[in-house]
């Protein structure tokens, strides 16, 4: 039953492999996408191409219901899943300046790394800033401490959040992707065409 | 060949298509390997083991570094430094088969290649900052995040989001 390599069902040694395996075929769905033009991208938030909201969306949900059936079938065990801890100033700050950071410069850092892979110099100088911003905030870490570390809440799901069922956040979930496929579908009719 | 390739530069796949592949990639990493995809975590493996290298009283001597400072084991034998290092290649071979890869900057009409640069530096600061506060970025925390219903995923996802909808004005000179 999976996860396979915490599972020892595989040695770990193919970890590694595995690594390079999964980002190529990574790298290739994001550049294959699209996610290689920041201007694609960024056409999310101005309503003239929503491929962001669509790749993102369908990917998730592809990704819950599968991992949720394959559970269901006892193929993997979901409690064995890696759930990042939820830390709730973190995520709402740290959200918030990754929109102003995803603004300006019109990439996230998996994309970016997909813009340096096609030669991109706007990608290779957004990878570079990144490399900046992890610098200045692990050398201002002890002043940041308390937002990084107060409001912990644990490794908790949504649905544990919620007191709900799994299967019903799943179920809302999908029926909100759904109305934004169609009400973007009527913005971009609307917002005057940029050619890119 | 070459002449269709070049005409069809821009022709991306369907975003469903695209969307669906994504999320069975996302499915097999969490099945393979307990964890799913990541991208800004490589990034700071690079940081770790640059500083690492010019100081490494300074590494041991800081709370956050120290994280991810493992004895002999060098920050880079990491998990996410070889997937990101695989996207980098997955997305050439994406490239070269579609004729996208050449070095260039791509920025709107309206503005210079200098101020595209100057705002993907500060763009990727920003978002290098705020995914160490997050513990993620839009893959790790967000894509991946919500693939097991982790409410640390929706919260990151909304903010980063909703921060962009907020914001878009301000920055539309620089895309539209």
């Amino acid at each position: 039953m999976g996860p396979i390599i915490p599972n020892e069902l595989i040695p770990a040694e193919w970890n590694f492999v595995f690594a390079i395996l999964i980002g190529i075929a990574f790298g290739f769905i994001m550049e294959a996408s699209g996610f290689s033009s920041s201007r694609k991208l960024v056409g999310v938030f101005y309503g003239y191409d929503f491929a962001v909201l669509k790749v993102f969306l369908t990917a998730t949900i592809v990704a819950v219901i599968g991992l949720h059936y394959l559970d269901y079938l006892n193929w993997i065990n979901m409690d064995q899943l890696f759930v990042q801890p939820t830390y709730l100033w973190a995520a709402l700050v740290g959200g918030f300046i990754m929109g102003i950071g995803f603004l300006a410069g019109g990439f996230c850092p998996g994309t970016s790394l997909c813009a340096v892979g096609i030669g991109k110099i706007d990608g290779i100088v957004f990878t570079v800033g990144l490399f900046i911003g992890i610098l200045i905030f692990s050398e201002s870490f002890l002043w940041l401490k308390p937002l990084y570390e107060n409001s912990f809440l644990g490794h908790i799901t949504l649905d544990e959040t919620l007191n709900v069922s799994p299967y019903l956040i799943i179920f809302i979930f999908t029926l909100i992707a759904l109305l934004a496929f169609f009400i973007s579908d009527i913005v971009r009719k609307r917002v005057k065409k940029v050619f890119y | 060949m070459e002449k269709t390739n070049q005409k069809n530069r821009h022709v991306y796949w369907n975003p469903y298509f695209g969307g669906f592949l994504l999320g069975l990639l996302i499915i097999f990493t969490f099945y393979i390997t307990g964890r799913g995809l990541g991208a800004s975590g490589a990034v700071k493996s690079g940081v770790v083991t640059v500083v690492n290298k010019v100081s490494p009283e300074h590494t041991e001597n800081n709370a956050y570094y120290k994280k991810f400072i493992d004895g002999e084991n060098s920050p880079m034998n990491n998990w996410l430094v070889f997937e990101a290092l695989g996207v980098i290649m997955g997305a050439f071979l994406s490239g070269a088969v579609t004729g996208r890869i050449k070095l260039k900057t791509q920025h709107s009409p309206k503005i210079t290649a200098k101020r595209r640069l100057v705002f993907a530096l500060i763009g990727g600061l920003l978002f290098g900052f705020g995914a160490q506060i997050a513990r993620g970025c839009t893959s790790g925390a967000a894509l991946s995040g919500i693939s097991v219903l982790a409410t640390a995923g929706f919260i990151s996802m909304m903010a980063i989001f909703g921060t962009g909808y907020l914001v878009a004005y301000f920055f539309r000179k620089n895309w539209i």
